[in-house]
């Protein structure tokens, strides 16, 4: 059984209980325990179960790479799933609970597919999504619904809160062992500014652990007066439990800190992303254990050699009484002898290799420890837990020799640099023969701006494993390294044995169907990746991912190099949403623009309507309405007495200079340098396509200044139009433009009270007379400064009025109550739609979407033909937008007079190759219009313009089509008097 | 995450303050021009997996456009250079061509 021992534990403080649960049971821990080092404490070795054939899982690791002990967290809205138990710190009144069981841990019902398991070979998913299609909907989706699925998702907004910082460097060291140190050491000196981040909440790594000598000190001892001072040092900033995520163009990384994971509610911040910009990052990340492959191997007590050690001297847990050493390397001898020191017993090493005789397995001889070298598992005996093992020849076809009981097995396949930092932007890796492994080819780094190396390795992360290497930055490659690689035990092992040897434990990919992905030919690592899942877990590979494609590169005859590896992608570690979405949720997800009159339309029942950034009130319902009664009632009020609109959205640029008219001239379709000082005149601007993108009023303020109207939507695009052309082609001309949309508050008054309205308020001549249709003029009204526009998106009588956006509230207050005698009410934009659709005014985005021409919206008379250019016109000249069969702007009326989806397509006889349908048009607007008391409609239709009066059929979103006229496009005043009076 | 400095304000900005505008020193083409003329103007891209010159705006920052030559494969930034320019400039040229002695040059 695993137990907590009487003596040791480094980081564990025994006279601090911390209470906890696991899958409802109470469990007591200590302050320092991971939850892992706690369940084992607890003899919970069994943690959960995998994805596809529901087999038992054990703790396998002590870090980041354990593919197996991930738990549900916490509960309702402090819910985490897939939560590493190995990286979970311990505290008073977790609760946590095992994944991917049912109906309980220790009686699984999946586990049934364990026995399904050779009708669930690799590719399973591709070979039944295939065929047949009636079993997979029947049959085979129900059952992998059922079983399938890790974690839990939470249900519950998140209650924690998360937060982003900034901070800049010039070195970055990720990684807190003897390497990231030292490297912090040497540029702290040298004055560097310094950040290092260290994932776990103890500094020193393996190092600690494993009792080096550093310096002729104690690792443990080095690794204080280090860290003193560094913490005395002001260039040098440390963060620990904070991961090194990802790597990014030109020494951008994310970073992941735990702040109070560990200290759950207690008002800080859950986590904090780092996004820090560095001017070099040194990766110091360590070195990754690799498992063996074995039969059996899964079974729960199978465990990483070195994390044994993890526990046994960090946290006097002992992951069994009698524990196995499997290896093919030096290493897994201290954990040997760290257990037998410990008072526990170990049966026996089995060695791999053919000899032994570096000073570790010296050390373990000399305590006693049977040593058995050119052996290895056969295969492990147990269920849910390790009874015993079954040793072979290594070299043979796994007879077994002899059989000895046991309760926990530690392997140790050789140690993978974690290459992962390096690799994100580019980093190349070289095979070391030596190491077994890949390391980072220093000759081929991932470049910085300026084209330097913008990431360096050092310590195992480089492949350099002794401290003395390390400090002296050196590299000695010495015996105490000497691998063999072994990628099956044993070597010779038959297909029984092969299908038991797990390479992925999360995902249950096992040797065997990474050789079956082969024979099925996939050659390439990234498509056997996909077709077995091996590495597609959320431990994303960390310990199957070489051991995988050493077997690929094996069943391909290939070498390893050759075959390479898969992809780095960052996160290294999996990184909540929560953290990554930071502050940004909820009210500040997004900044919101608000008009001047904001608030008064939230005081008056607006229902708003997001337009970019802005809100604006889609109509204002009354109590008892429907919006679309309330649409229907601001449309009818407006035409009959007199609606308010704000309009202050409305893009509003300025642009001045000696050359302001020739540059509007080119911009325009249409001409506006020969606009009069106090005119107003309707203008398009298209792309060098010759595509419609925006359309507005621009007005001649003086002999200098235009003001140009944008859309709503365009005004921040247009301004920017504006300046690429003025900066990047015609830069000699002189030009000045302002973005002034915020400046003023804009209102339209529209209706036949409009006038009465202003008179009353008094202050401007604002007659007929006076001030004309389609010209502005300054002034005031109502001791208000303003300026006056008489144009019209309504077609009825209409100012817009354009004031200081600091007076907009208050006169928006006083126009309703002056108004209300004429029965002045506010509408929103749907009645402002409806209001142009009426009268056949387009609307950029619902009759354009980039691909429509002026000329296909009968807006020829927009488009200038004495300009010698402007920009769209040769793009218009193009033979295929000339083309007469075009789709061009009508209007549609149903003969039934209902009202047309949305984006309906006009239906034309027979169908086209892909046998869809022909079509020979589409609905653009489409409203029930009051006014006219039946549905109207404007669309594109084949050649329109010459068809007037034919009916066309449209088809409906529930089926069917339905009949609609092709009528002119002007539904209502088609004379234009209400506009004009 | 690219950084790029702005040759008007000296800032070395960080992507998220830049608006790309993709290819730079293109020939404006208008009415009177070919078919192929027109096409060059719009369409052509040369997309080099390599040096490429292309167009920058410092839209969260001063708001200029300017022009970079960079290495597409490498993220390398070679220089940047004001907007009001027709040609990449010489020294600009003669720097790339030392640091990459393959590459073809300029058009
Ligand atoms: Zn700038």
């Amino acid at each position: 059984m695993s137990t907590r021992l009487q003596k040791g534990g480094r980081l564990i403080d025994r006279s601090t209980r911390a209470e906890f649960t696991f899958n409802g049971r109470r469990l007591i821990g200590h302050a320092g325990d991971t939850l892992a080092s706690a369940l084992l404490a607890n003899d919970q070795m069994l943690v959960g179960r995998s994805f596809k054939y529901h087999r038992p899982r054990g703790i396998v690791a002590a870090g980041p790479e354990e593919p197996n002990a991930l738990v549900n967290l916490g509960r309702a809205d402090r819910l985490e799933p897939n939560q590493r138990a190995t990286t979970t710190e311990l505290y008073a009144g977790l609760e946590a609970a095992s994944q991917n069981h049912w109906p309980s841990l220790d009686f699984d019902i999946g586990v049934v597919n364990n026995y399904l398991a050779r009708f669930l070979p690799a590719g399973f998913y591709y070979k039944t999504f295939i065929h047949p299609r009636a079993a997979w909907k029947h049959l085979f989706e129900p059952i992998i619904r059922q079983s399938a699925g890790l974690g839990s998702a939470p249900k519950e907004t998140d209650a924690d809160r998360y937060e982003f910082v900034y901070a800049f460097c010039d070195v970055l060291i990720i990684g807190g062992g003897i390497a990231g140190l030292q490297a912090a050491l040497t540029a702290g000196q040298a004055g560097k500014r310094v950040i290092l981040l260290e994932q776990t909440a103890h500094w020193g790594g393996r190092a600690v652990v494993d009792g080096d000598t550093v310096e002729n000190e104690s690792a443990e001892e080095w690794v204080t007066s280090a860290v003193d001072a560094l913490k005395t040092m002001e260039n040098v900033t440390l963060r620990n439990r904070c991961m090194g995520a990802g790597v990014y163009d030109h020494g951008y990384v994310l970073a992941n800190e735990r702040l109070a994971d560990h200290t759950p509610g207690d008002g800080r911040p859950k986590q904090r992303v780092w996004r820090i910009r560095a001017g070099h990052i040194i990766s110091a990340t360590g070195a990754i254990e690799r498992p063996l492959s074995f039969a059996g191997n899964d079974i729960p007590g199978v465990m990483l050699a070195a994390s044994v050690r993890d526990y046994v001297v960090n946290y006097a847990v002992s992951p069994g009484d009698r524990t196995v050493v499997v290896t093919n390397n030096d290493d897994a001898y201290l954990t040997a002898i760290t257990l037998v020191e410990a008072g526990l017993s170990v049966p026996v090493v089995l060695d791999a290799r053919a000899q032994a005789d570096g000073p570790l397995p010296s050390r373990a001889r000399a305590l006693g420890i049977r040593v058995e070298t050119g052996r290895g598992i056969a295969s492990v005996k147990g269920g849910k837990r390790v009874t015993g093992v079954q040793i072979c020849l290594q070299a043979g076809e796994g007879a077994v020799m002899e059989e000895i009981a046991c309760d926990a097995v530690a392997m140790s396949g050789g140690w993978s640099p974690v290459v992962h930092l390096w690799s994100h932007c580019g980093g190349k890796l070289i095979w070391s023969e030596t190491l077994s492994a890949f390391v980072p080819d220093s000759a081929r780094p991932p470049l910085n701006h300026d084209g330097s190396a913008m990431v360096s390795c050092v310590g195992a992360a480089a492949g350099v494993y002794d401290p003395a290497d390390i400090i002296a930055g050196t590299d000695s490659d010495g015996a105490a390294t000497a691998i063999v690689p072994v990628w099956m035990m044993p070597q010779g092992a038959p297909i029984g044995l092969r299908s038991k040897m797990w390479l992925d434990y999360q995902n249950d990919v096992k040797v065997s169907d990474v050789q079956l992905a082969a024979r099925e030919g996939y050659e390439s690592v990234e498509h056997t990746k996909r077709y077995t899942t091996l590495g597609m877990a959320t431990d994303q590979g960390k310990l199957s991912n070489i051991n995988g494609l050493a077997v690929l590169s094996q069943a391909l005859g290939a070498e390893i190099p050759q075959v390479g590896t898969t992809t780095f992608r960052p996160p290294y570690t999996p990184v909540t949403i929560g953290a990554l979405a930071g502050e940004a949720r909820g009210e500040i997800f997004q900044p919101l623009r608000r008009t001047p009159m904001h608030d008064w339309h939230d005081q008056n029942g607006a229902y708003w309507e997001p337009v970019g950034l802005w809100r604006r009130p889609y109509c204002y319902p009354r109590a008892g309405e429907t919006h679309d009664q309330a649409v229907q009632r601001e449309v009818i009020n407006t035409r009959e007495k007199l609606g308010l609109l704000d309009a202050s959205t409305l893009g509003k640029i300025i642009v001045k200079g000696p050359d302001a008219g020739r540059f509007l001239d080119m911009l325009y379709t249409n001409m506006m340098s020969n606009l009069a000082v106090g005119k107003c005149r309707y203008g398009l601007m298209c792309n060098e396509q010759g595509f419609l993108s925006d359309d507005g009023v621009v007005a001649r303020i003086d002999e200098d200044t235009w003001l140009c109207h944008t859309t709503s939507g365009g005004a921040d695009r247009i301004h920017g139009w504006m300046e690429d052309w003025l900066q990047c082609e015609w830069w000699d001309w002189k030009v000045y433009t302002a973005n002034v949309t915020e400046q003023y508050a804009q209102v339209a008054v529209v209706g036949p009270n409009a006038r009465k309205l202003l008179e009353k308020i008094g202050g401007m001549d604002v007659s007929k007379e006076a001030l004309p249709f389609m010209q502005w003029a300054d002034g005031s009204l109502g001791g208000f400064p303003v300026r006056v526009y008489r144009i019209s998106f309504s077609g009825e009588l209409s100012y817009e009025i354009a004031i200081p956006a600091s007076h907009g509230a208050a006169f928006w207050d006083m126009l309703h109550r002056e108004g209300a005698e004429f029965g002045a009410m506010p509408y929103g934009t749907e009645c402002l739609h409806v209001l142009r659709a009426e009268k056949g005014f387009i609307m950029i985005g619902d009759e354009t979407d980039g691909t429509v021409t002026p000329l296909d919206l009968g807006l020829g008379w927009a488009v200038s033909k004495k300009k010698a250019d402007f920009l769209g016109k040769r793009g218009m000249e193009r033979t295929y937008l000339a083309d007469p069969e075009r789709w061009k702007l009508v209007g549609l009326e149903t003969l039934d007079g209902s009202v047309l989806s949305d984006g309906a397509y006009a239906v034309a006889p027979g169908t086209n190759e892909n046998g869809q349908r022909n079509t020979e048009g589409r609905v653009t607007s489409t409203y029930y219009s009051p006014t006219l008391k039946k549905g109207i409609a404007m669309g594109l239709i084949k050649n329109g313009p010459d068809r007037m009066g034919e009916v066309v059929e449209l088809n409906k979103v529930d089926g069917g089509t339905v009949k609609a006229r092709i009528v002119d496009a002007v539904f209502f005043d088609k004379e234009g008097e209400k506009g004009n009076a | 995450m690219l950084t790029l400095q702005c040759p008007y304000c000296g800032v070395q900005a960080d992507e998220t303050e830049l608006s790309p505008g993709y290819e730079a020193h293109l020939k404006r083409f208008g009415p009177g021009s070919t078919p192929e003329e027109f096409e060059s103007y719009m369409f052509a891209r040369k997309n080099p997996k390599g040096v490429h010159f292309e167009r920058w705006r410092h839209a969260y920052g001063c708001g200029k456009w300017f022009l970079a030559a960079r290495d597409t494969n490498t993220l390398e930034v070679f220089g940047t250079y004001p907007a009001q320019s027709s040609a990449p400039p010489a020294d600009l040229i003669a720097k790339i061509k030392q640091k990459r002695p393959d590459w073809e040059g300029y058009k």
